[in-house]
């Protein structure tokens, strides 16, 4: 042997944490750090999703609860947005998932900078806290929506504009701290820490989805970092970056000469990435679970690697679509349409590679799997509806109604939603060792599937009926047929059935914890190093003595004259007889 | 030459997607799709809507039928060999050009008709309209030969706040504070059986005004936070944003005369929901009639003239009332935000009238200025509803010269 890698020695046994806190709270091993994160973010989800329970209560039977009002009904939607986009969905996916998986999946034994990953969940964490601490300011929390538009946001015309936009400033910041250590952490690893023979194309395409993301998350971050500073000196310091010269509820404020629009496209320069940044870790999980349990390779591995490439350089250039009716040069308008519709290409890519891969395949309809195709079905539903809105003509009577609300909820809540059920059943016996109940899981798969096109469906027709967002009441209108209020207090109930279906998850989550069958090593065969350590749950360390070698690609489901019907990527090659000649080979074609 | 086979192919299906365009006109006017709207751009924009719904289903179709194919036909239980194809770049490259095709179809008509809408030339009349936290307010400019018409006036919802904020359910399921006193009230549902409520929520106190089959040109801005003007049968919407002045343009053809409804379209604050808009489209004769009874209205309305007798002032400080103070200090002037105003010490005491008029005007802590909104006149005429409703029963009667001479408070 030449050279042996630092990550190569062996583990030295004095390092393994031994006092409870260091094995569970101030820990720096990958996997806890990745529990960590799960558990908070799906706690604050779960408050975001009862926000969108009291929402619906008041859209489906308004004036019948007396603790919803105007202020509060705003205030329950900004914070459902916020916590789902940011605090859930980045969160979970990155945090989480990343946390978990970059580390098994490149065969190294944790982040390369383990302190820096533990203080990302901290700063994390006590972003959640002060998130929670503006519901119980004066005034409550914000009720500016989640994009936080000035000159609204820091008005006396919207709910917590004296506390509660404060909190979610400082709450952003200090989020967007705590994920830049973590997104530098993950690119990090990526790049150096791959073990022998683990190319980049070689790599799983959950990891190139979270690398990718990570990426993104570490260029679009800083511009809602920048625009957040900027509305809190306007808020509190007077300056006048978004504020021009304005009447306030009948009083002249002194701002003068600031920008609104400059607001929304420093927003929009993060929340259209953002919506990659969410969007891209789950094309990658979703590609992993669909391969594993269609007992197939994933079809056009090298096209879907450019794909994520490709959208993720593109998101970074079709924002302004977010802006089509707030009145901006006709030029730019074309130039945002164009974008955002060959964006579209690369994504149409993906769906077509994800059914081909189940195509002629020995389809598995597990838990995961099941919520997997839920994901090509509510993704390709929600990308269709995206042509109508991304058409920038077509957009403008849709903008601002419920059709928009069904389009992101369908493509960014419920298809990255599934893929986290997915996620989470698929990988739950490499975490816990043990197997979730397949029988709750196929009924929360069914509820929460038909349950979620109950709710989203319905809502597509009324905004082409002219049903406006974001409205306290919607009132019987012109606009709302008597049977448009019927479908509207049903997508309450389903909501309201939805939310409920979510025990039976949260119930075979803890009660499979000790009650679950014990997980069989690599119980669903799959090829990726996550599931070849050598004890299962991975230890502290993952890979005992000896660094995995990588000799294949992720993908070696079904080989004709294979022993089994899968091969995992630390199997030698045939014929090579070389055991360390990782790293040379070209991906098998 | 080309094949006969492939000439008739092309013929037939180019005729398939014209009929496809043409179908659009099966839903024409049903309540269940995208409203068609009354204008031209308003149609063409539907038109193509239909165009990217037929081509959605039909990726529906194809992608979920393969989905649907495999999941029954390749499922574990019917034992399939897995096949191990794993690359095809001809196929990839047809899947991306082929979207790609569709997608410059769907834009190139879509710019065409952008490019007509942001286009306000040739404009017969102008108005301004200007978004407030939570009514509109128009300003109507230049009209043909006419370069200020000088009418201008605002937009509020009907319906009271009183109304539209009772419970169906009085008190709610868990009455809490104030409502928990209205707990077994009587009331009207708002509904459509009820026919007085229908549009409660889109009613408003004053029709913007416009002619049909003249081009009406929109300079659309805001006063505090951005709000978005929008009424779907015109087809389009545009935001109106404080600082900037944004423009649209509508013509109405002479046959769809009518009120037309809208609403605000982005997040202005709490009354968000409540600030809806209202377009009156009338024949060019009956525009002229209603341009010069408002003008002369106008021409009446002197700032300074006193008030006759005190129900004239009531009745019109009544209205500035419902629209300026109503939102702090409650429908029956029992506070809110804002101090009660029911027979307190400030409101029934003669001596301070003038206390009264300068926090009225010049304002004071939370209290706003409203000297720069209101006139003279107006400023009386509130202040005289005040010290007269709520069982105050004063009896003042304050004049707009009574506001002139009383001195800045601060």
């Amino acid at each position: 042997m030449t050279h042996v890698a630092i990550a190569d020695q062996p583990e030295e046994e004095e390092h393994h944490p031994t006092s409870f806190i260091a094995k569970y709270i101030w820990s720096q091993d990958h996997k806890v750090i990745a529990i960590q994160y799960t558990i908070v973010a799906m706690f604050v989800g779960l408050v975001a999703l009862v926000l969108s329970g009291f929402m619906r209560l008041q859209l489906g039977f308004p004036d019948t609860f007396s603790f919803i009002n105007p202020n509060t009904y705003l205030q329950f939607m900004t914070m459902h947005g916020m916590i789902m986009v940011i605090y859930l969905l980045t969160a979970l996916l990155l945090g989480g998932f990343g946390n978990y998986l970059i580390p098994l999946m490149v065969g190294t034994r944790d982040m390369v900078f383990p302190y820096l990953n533990m203080l990302s969940f901290w700063m994390y964490f006590l972003s959640v806290l002060v998130l929670l601490a503006s519901f119980f300011v004066p005034g409550g929390p914000t009720g500016a929506g989640w994009t936080l538009y000035p000159p609204q946001a820091i008005l006396q015309g919207t709910p917590g504009a004296d506390w509660g936009i404060v909190f979610m400033i400082a709450s952003l910041a200090i989020f967007i701290i705590a994920f830049t250590m973590g997104g530098l952490n993950y690119v990090t690893t990526i790049l150096q820490a791959r073990t022998h023979g683990m190319t980049l194309m070689r790599m799983p395409l959950t990891l190139w989805g979270i690398f990718t993301a990570s990426l993104m998350g570490l260029l679009a971050f800083p511009a809602l970092l920048v625009s957040a500073i900027m509305l809190g000196l306007d808020l509190l310091a007077g300056t006048s970056f978004f504020m021009p010269a304005l009447v306030s509820l009948g009083e002249q404020l002194d701002h003068t000469g600031g920008s609104p629009l400059l607001f929304q496209h420093l927003f929009w320069f993060f929340g259209h990435p953002e919506v990659y940044i969410v969007a891209l870790p789950a094309f990658g999980m979703v590609s992993d679970v669909l391969s594993t349990h269609a007992r197939k390779n994933i079809f056009g591995y090298r096209m879907m690697v450019w794909a994520i490439v490709i959208i993720a350089g593109l998101s970074f250039i079709v924002w302004a679509h977010h802006m089509y009716v707030s009145g901006m040069n006709l030029n730019f308008g074309f130039f945002f349409a164009t974008t955002t519709l060959i964006i579209a290409v690369p994504t149409a890519l993906k769906v077509y590679n994800w059914v081909l891969t189940l195509w002629r395949g020995n389809i598995h309809l597990n838990t995961p799997m099941l919520f997997a195709i839920g994901f090509i079905f509510t993704f390709t539903h929600g990308g269709l509806s995206g042509l109508f809105l991304g058409n920038v003509i077509v957009d403008v009577p849709l903008a601002d109604t419920y059709f928009v609300v069904a389009h992101f909820h369908m493509v960014m809540g419920v298809s990255t939603v599934m893929v986290l059920f997915a996620a989470i059943y698929h990988w739950y016996p490499l975490v816990t060792g043990r197997m979730l109940h397949e029988g709750m899981g196929k009924i929360h798969f069914w509820l929460t599937f038909l349950g979620t096109y109950a709710v989203f469906l319905p809502m597509h027709y009324l905004g082409f009926l002219g049903v406006p967002r974001r409205y306290f009441s919607m009132g019987d209108t012109a606009f709302m047929p008597e049977s448009a209020q019927t479908l509207n207090a049903s997508i309450s109930v389903f909501a309201i059935i939805v939310m409920v279906i979510q025990v039976i998850f949260l119930v075979n989550l803890v009660w499979s914890l000790k009650n679950g069958p014990r997980a069989p090593r690599n119980p669903w065969g799959a090829t990726s190093l996550e599931w070849q350590t050598p004890v299962m749950p991975p230890a502290h360390g993952n890979w005992g003595h000896a660094l995995p070698r990588v000799h294949r690609w992720a993908y070696d489901y079904s080989v004709p004259g294979a022993a089994e019907d899968f091969i995992p990527q630390n199997v030698p090659q045939e014929g090579s007889g070389r055991p360390d000649d990782g790293g040379q080979e070209e991906v098998k074609a | 030459m080309q094949p006969k086979r492939f000439h008739r192919a092309v013929t037939a299906l180019t005729t398939l997607a014209v009929s496809g365009l043409a179908s659009a006109d099966w839903t024409e006017r049903s309540a269940e799709n995208l409203r068609p709207g009354v204008t031209d751009s308003s149609e063409t924009i539907y038109d193509l809507h239909m165009a990217i719904l037929w081509v959605c289903v039909a990726i529906f179709a194809l992608v979920f039928g393969l989905i649907m194919w495999s999941m029954i036909n390749h499922r574990r239980s019917k034992r399939p060999k897995p096949a191990t194809f794993h690359e095809h770049l001809g196929l990839e490259v047809v899947w991306t050009i082929i979207p790609f095709v569709i997608l410059i179809f769907m834009a190139w008509p879509a710019t065409v008709v952008l490019i007509d809408l942001e286009d306000t030339s040739d404009s017969v009349l102008t108005v301004k309209v200007t978004g407030h936290q939570w009514y509109w307010s128009y300003e109507y400019l230049s009209y043909e030969d006419d370069p200020d018409l000088g009418i201008s006036f605002a937009q509020r919802m009907k319906t009271p706040r009183e109304q539209y904020e009772r419970p169906i359910l009085p008190g709610g399921l868990f009455p809490r504070g104030e409502a928990a006193g209205r707990v077994g009230e009587d009331f009207i549902p708002l509904t459509a059986d009820n026919p007085d409520t229908k549009n409660y929520l889109l009613e408003v106190d004053n029709n913007l005004v416009i002619p049909a089959g003249q081009r009406v040109r929109f300079l659309i801005t805001a006063d505090d936070v951005i709000h978005s003007f929008w009424v779907p049968d015109f087809g389009y919407k545009k935001d109106a944003i404080p600082g900037f002045i944004n423009e649209s343009w509508t013509e109405v053809p002479e046959d769809q005369t009518g009120i037309y409804y809208g609403q605000c379209a982005e997040l202005c604050g709490r009354g968000h929901a409540f600030m809806p808009l209202a377009v009156e489209v009338v024949s060019q004769e009956e525009f002229r009639e209603w341009v010069a009874k408002k003008q002369a209205e106008a021409a009446e309305e002197v700032a300074d003239e006193p008030f006759a007798d005190l129900d004239e002032a009531l009745a019109k400080g009544e209205q500035l009332y419902q629209n300026h103070c109503v939102a702090c200090h409650g429908g029956e002037g029992g506070g809110g935000v804002g101090p009660s105003l029911r027979g307190t010490d400030l409101m029934t005491n003669p001596d301070r009238i003038d206390e009264n008029i300068s926090i009225v005007r010049d304002g004071r802590a939370a209290m706003p200025a409203f000297g720069a909104q209101l006139s003279d006149r107006e400023l009386a005429a509130v202040i005289s509803f005040q010290r007269n409703a709520f069982g105050n029963e004063t009896g003042d009667l304050i004049q707009p010269a009574d506001i002139e001479n009383t001195e800045g408070g601060q």
